[in-house]
C-alpha cells in the first residue's frame, strides 16, 4: 500500500510534477503493483550473492587514444534555449 | 509474411546481380507504408533512402559494393535507438524533434554493409510495455486483425516486418521487448546474450538487461542481421569480447543446416528442456502448438524432457523492481535542457524540470520511475532492489543448470495471442504479468529467439528457444531446423 502524500513526495524526488489526478489514480495502481511484488518476501536469500551484472566483466580498460569528438555546433544543436554557445539553464534559486 | 517478399538474402543477391532495382524495391515499400492504417512508423527517412538506393543501384558492380552482406536491403530501426540525422524519440514526447548528432554503433555497422534505413519504427515510450500503446505518437495495430496490438515494445518494427513495409528491423529487448511483438505478429525476433551487441546509441531503459537484436521474416535473415549486429566496439564497456571469430559466423553455421538430409542428423539426440512452470498458466490453444512443436522435434530423433525451475515464480517481480531501478536512473537526464521539450516559462530549476517531466513523460513512464525511486530509497531498498538482485542469481543459476543437462529449452513465447486494443491499458499489472516467459531470459543475460509455430483463430503463436550464453548458434540451429520440419509436415 502507498499513499497518496507518499507518492506526490517520491514524485517531488524524481522531479515529477503530478496533478491530483494522476496521484490518485497512481495510489491505486501502484499500490496493486506493490502488493504483487511482496512475493519477494517469501524467499530467504540470506545465503545467496546479488548479480549486478550477469556476465561478471569487470575493470575493463582500453588505450586513453584521443579521438574526434562533436563541434560545438553539433552538440548545441537540440539545445532549445542557448546563448553565445553556452545552454541556458533555468536560475538555480 | 506477404507471399510476394523477398528475404534480405534475395534481395541482395538480385541487386548484386542486377536482377533486382533498388530504387524500384526502395518505393514499392515507402508506397505499401504510405497507404497502411497499422502506423508502424513514427519518422521516415524516405529522401535519403531513395538517394541511397540510387547509389547502391549505380554502384553495385563495384568491388567494395560486392561484398557488402546488406546491399541495398531494407531496415527498419526501433525509435530507441541513435540515427544521426534522423528524429530519435523513444516515442516520448519529451523527445519530440531531439535529432541525434551520432549513429549508435549498430547504425554503423548496418550502413558499412549497405542496408538502407526506411525510417524509425514505433514502440512503448521508452520501451516501457508489452503492447505498443504507451506511445506518445498512438498505438500500431497487428497486421493480423487491425483490432488487436502487435505486442511491444518493439510493435512497430515486427508489424511493419509482417505487412511488408520492411524487409528487416531492429529491435530491442529488455523484458521481452523484441520477442513478444515476434509472436504476436508472426515474425523471426533474437534477443542477444547479454554482452554481444554493443548497446552504443541505445537510449537506456534498464541497462543491465537490454540488448539490441534482429527481427525479421525468417531464421536465416536473422541469423545473417545477427552477424551483421555483433561488431565489436571499444565504446560499450559491457561488450564482451568473443575470442574465437567464427563464434559469430551466424549465418554460415545455420545454413549449413538448409540441406533437408542435414536436418535429420542436426535433431536426432538433440536434448530439449521444457521447464513446465513456463507452461502452467498459457491458454490452451498456445500449449497444445508448442507441444505440436515439440512432438516435430521428437518424431526426428530429439528427447525433450519436462523439467522444473522452481525460483521461477519470483522472476517477473525481481525483473520488474530491478527494470524500474535502473529506468529511475537512466531517466533523469531528460530535462529539456540539452535535448527535447522545454515547454512554458522558466521558473527556478527544480521547478521548471519537475514541470517539463511530468509534461513529457507518458503515464507508463511516470508509473515505472515513481516505483523505481521508491524501490531505491532508504528503508526498501533490502527488501526490493538488493532482494532483486539476489532472486537475479538464483534465476541464473536455475537456467545454467538446466543447459547444462539439455541443448536448448523450449516454451511459448507468450501466454496467449494478441490481445484487443484497449484490452489491458487500464490494468498496468495485468500488461505486466503478459511478461512471465519472457523476462527471466533476461534476468539470465541467455540468448533467446521467438519463431511463429502455429496460429490460433488466424493470430499467430510464437516458441521461444533458449541456449546458454554466447550459444546463439544452437537456437538458430533447431529454429532453422523447426522450420524445415514444418514445412515437410505440410508437404
Amino acid at each position: 500500500m502507498i499513499k497518496k502524500e507518499e507518492i506526490e513526495h517520491i514524485g517531488w524526488l524524481a522531479r515529477i510534477k503530478l496533478s491530483e489526478e494522476e496521484k490518485e489514480l497512481f495510489e491505486k495502481q501502484l499500490s496493486s503493483i506493490l502488493d504483487y511484488f511482496a512475493v519477494l518476501d517469501e524467499i530467504d536469500t540470506a545465503e545467496v550473492e546479488p548479480t549486478y551484472h550477469v556476465i561478471g566483466i569487470t575493470d575493463v580498460v582500453r588505450q586513453d587514444d584521443p579521438k574526434e569528438s562533436l563541434g560545438q555546433s553539433e552538440v548545441l544543436r537540440n539545445a532549445p534555449k542557448k546563448e553565445e554557445g553556452y545552454i541556458k539553464s533555468p536560475r538555480m534559486l | 509474411m506477404k507471399n510476394d517478399d523477398l528475404t534480405a538474402i534475395e534481395v541482395a543477391e538480385g541487386i548484386k546481380s542486377g536482377t533486382i532495382s533498388c530504387v524500384e524495391l526502395i518505393l514499392k515499400i515507402y508506397d505499401r507504408i504510405e497507404r497502411s492504417e497499422l502506423n508502424c512508423f513514427i519518422t521516415l527517412n524516405k529522401e535519403n533512402a531513395v538517394e541511397k538506393a540510387r547509389e547502391v543501384d549505380k554502384k553495385r558492380n563495384e568491388e567494395e559494393y560486392r561484398h557488402k552482406k546488406l546491399l541495398g536491403v531494407p531496415i527498419a530501426i526501433k525509435d530507441s535507438i541513435s540515427t544521426k540525422g534522423i528524429q530519435t524519440t523513444c516515442a516520448s514526447e519529451i523527445l519530440k524533434g531531439y535529432i541525434p548528432p551520432y549513429d549508435a554503433t549498430v547504425i554503423e555497422a548496418l550502413k558499412r554493409e549497405g542496408a538502407i534505413i526506411i525510417g524509425k519504427t514505433n514502440m512503448d515510450e521508452f520501451c516501457m510495455g508489452t503492447s505498443t500503446e504507451t506511445s506518445y505518437y498512438g498505438p500500431t495495430r497487428n497486421p493480423h486483425d487491425l483490432s488487436r496490438v502487435p505486442g511491444g515494445s518493439s510493435g512497430g518494427s515486427a508489424a511493419a516486418i509482417s505487412a511488408g513495409e520492411t524487409v528487416l528491423a531492429l529491435g530491442s529487448d529488455t523484458g521481452g521487448s523484441i520477442r513478444c511483438p515476434a509472436s504476436f505478429c508472426g515474425v523471426v525476433g533474437l534477443k542477444p546474450t547479454y554482452g554481444l551487441v554493443s548497446r552504443y546509441g541505445l537510449i537506456a531503459y534498464a541497462n543491465s538487461l537490454e540488448q539490441i537484436g534482429p527481427m525479421a521474416s525468417n531464421v536465416t535473415d536473422t541469423a545473417l542481421l545477427l552477424e551483421v549486429l555483433a561488431a565489436k566496439d571499444e565504446r560499450d564497456s559491457t561488450q564482451v569480447k568473443i575470442k574465437n571469430n567464427t563464434a559469430t559466423n551466424y549465418l554460415a553455421s545455420s545454413l549449413n543446416r538448409n540441406e533437408d538430409a542435414d536436418v535429420d542428423k542436426e535433431v536426432k539426440g538433440m536434448r530439449i528442456g521444457i521447464p513446465k512452470e513456463f507452461i502452467e498458466g498459457v491458454s490452451a490453444e498456445v500449449e497444445k502448438s508448442v507441444w505440436n512443436a515439440v512432438h516435430k522435434f521428437e518424431d526426428s530423433g530429439a528427447e525433450y524432457e519436462l523439467i522444473s525451475m522452481r525460483d521461477l515464480k519470483y522472476a517477473l517481480a525481481a525483473y520488474y523492481v530491478i527494470a524500474m531501478s535502473e529506468a529511475s536512473s537512466n531517466l533523469a537526464r531528460f530535462d529539456g535542457l540539452r535535448y527535447g521539450l522545454r515547454s512554458g516559462k522558466d521558473e527556478d530549476w527544480h521547478t521548471t524540470f519537475s514541470r517539463i517531466r511530468g509534461e513529457g513523460f507518458g503515464d507508463e513512464v511516470k508509473r515505472r520511475i515513481i516505483l523505481g525511486t521508491y524501490a531505491l530509497s532508504a528503508g526498501y531498498y533490502g527488501r526490493y532492489y538488493l532482494k532483486s538482485l539476489k532472486v537475479r542469481t538464483l534465476i541464473k543459476n536455475e537456467f545454467e543448470a538446466a543447459l547444462k543437462r539439455h541443448d536448448i529449452l523450449a516454451m511459448p513465447t507468450m501466454p496467449f495471442v494478441a490481445f484487443k486494443l484497449g484490452e489491458k491499458i487500464k490494468n498496468p499489472l495485468s500488461l505486466y504479468l503478459a511478461d512471465v516467459n519472457t523476462v527471466p531470459v533476461n534476468l539470465a543475460g541467455v540468448p533467446s529467439i521467438s519463431i511463429p509455430c502455429g496460429f490460433s483463430n488466424g493470430l499467430p503463436i510464437g516458441l521461444q528457444l533458449v541456449s546458454g550464453h554466447f550459444e546463439e548458434d544452437k537456437i538458430l540451429k533447431a529454429a532453422l531446423c523447426f522450420d524445415t520440419l514444418a514445412n515437410r509436415s505440410q508437404q
